[in-house]
């Protein structure tokens, strides 16, 4: 036999060498290759050492606690039409505060809010929030969808694209409407790409499918999103403070 | 163990939310080694476990049984991260173009430090092979990964990811020779 070739090493620390038996002879009477295999090993050994941070016991509870309420939302979103209807006049209304306080960007000017504006602030941001989260997650979807042979059903991404305009526009509106140029320009460039989303075929060609997850890409719109949807979360948590590096996008 | 996973995804399925619980309950831990070995930064580990059971849920009517629920789970898992991982190098790679530098390996910790102390050794050891994890493509990191970490075969892999055996045995090979090339001269000092 030939000496062992890397390859062959890899499969054989791993487990999958086909040729197994003839690895074995060889290593047995050639001190190159054992040494070559014993360097190999020495290394994905030492790879195992890369530390994992610990979680608790409780983590997965805590997990459940944390995606609990985004599993409700989600269900909540299919009501949406009525949805829209009702909360939009608050939405508004709670928008234009929160974005003349300032939250996303801006350093808050140093006069406290009354109490009942925080606590209308923070209905807001939730709000704000679990739009982003959908938004997220239809733009995820499509992005790692495969091509494949056949075309894809997007029903589900193209029913929440069309959930998620009202509320975007509405949204959008407001923060142009209040100066913050940041989120209203993001907002825009998802308004683009959820148009595209709700007006696709239900059934999309690789063709089309490749589109639109070039239009999601060209404008870094994922990343976007869930920079802006993360700062909304911690304002969310942690209403008090403010994001010390609160960058534009 | 498998069964009662089994009737809890059924249950799932049927609406009950307690069994829902169960299932992020018994996998959290796994999904967050997984996402943690696979992007490297515990921020993103997190968002990772919270959108793969979201997606799973989301999903539940899709899961076939003849895979594991948790080999599921890493599916999901395992390409939302890479999705993060490009997602995150495309945007570094534009933001920080001029200082690319900063990602060699060798500058990450001066070959000249000091450290004969062997907890000094072992971390310095450890924040190495964290850095040759991160020199290796979003495709060989996942691949090497589920295929080092977790176990999966590399058919699975392939399956999981959508990139077939070959593929993936190649993006196996290569991030073990990257990962040579990077911790043999500090191995290789152990010994």
């Amino acid at each position: 036999m030939n000496h062992v070739s890397e390859e062959q090493f890899v499969l054989l620390y791993y487990g999958e060498a086909r040729d197994r038996g003839a690895i074995d002879r060889h290593l047995d009477d050639c001190e190159a290759c054992r040494a070559e295999y014993r360097a190999l090993q020495l290394v994905l050994n030492t790879v195992d050492s890369a530390p994992v941070p610990a979680r608790s016991a409780e983590y997965g509870a805590e997990v459940w606690q944390r995606i609990e309420k985004r599993l409700g939302a989600r269900k909540r979103s299919r009501w949406s039409p009525a949805r829209w209807w009702i909360w939009a006049p608050v939405m508004t209304a709670l928008l234009v505060v929160a974005f003349l306080a300032g939250r996303f960007t801006h350093k808050p000017t140093g006069g406290e809010l009354a109490k009942n504006q925080q606590i209308r602030e923070r209905i807001l941001l939730v709000a704000v929030g679990d739009h982003l989260e959908r938004s997220q997650m239809v733009l995820a979807e499509l992005s790692n969808a495969a091509s494949g042979k056949g075309k894809l059903d997007i029903t589900d991404e193209r029913q929440m694209a069309n959930e998620l305009l009202e509320d975007n526009r509405l949204y959008r509106q407001t923060a142009h409407s209040t100066g913050d140029t940041t989120v209203s320009n993001v907002l825009d460039d998802l308004e683009r790409v959820l148009i595209e989303i709700a007006h696709s075929p239900t059934q999309v060609s690789n063709d089309q499918l490749e589109e639109l997850q070039r239009q999601i890409e060209s404008r870094g719109l994922l990343f976007k999103v869930r920079v802006l949807g993360s700062r909304v979360r911690e304002q969310e948590i942690a209403p008090g403070a403010k994001d010390k590096d609160s960058k534009k996008l | 163990m498998e069964v009662e996973a089994g009737d809890a995804v059924e249950r799932a399925r049927s609406g009950d939310s307690d069994a829902f619980r169960l299932l992020v309950e018994q996998h959290s831990h796994a999904i967050f080694r997984l996402a943690f070995r696979m992007t490297g930064n515990e921020q993103d580990a997190e968002d990772v476990v919270q959108e793969t059971f979201l997606r799973a849920y989301r999903q539940l009517n899709k899961y076939e049984a003849r895979s594991s629920f948790s080999t599921w789970l890493f599916r999901i898992a395992s390409n939302y991260s890479l999705d993060l991982i490009r997602m995150r190098k495309r945007h570094e790679d534009r933001r920080e173009r001029a200082t690319s530098e900063e990602h060699d390996i060798l500058n990450v910790i001066p070959v000249d430090t000091p450290g004969p102390d062997r907890i000094v050794y072992g971390t310095e050891v450890q924040q190495k092979v964290s850095a040759a994890l991160d020199q290796l493509s979003a495709q060989e990191r996942t691949a090497f990964v589920l295929r080092h970490f977790e176990g999966l075969s590399i058919e699975e892999i392939g399956e999981s990811l959508g990139t077939g055996t070959n593929a993936t045995k190649h993006s196996i090979f290569r991030a073990v020779q990257k990962l040579r090339k990077s911790l043999e001269p500090v191995v290789g000092h152990a010994r």
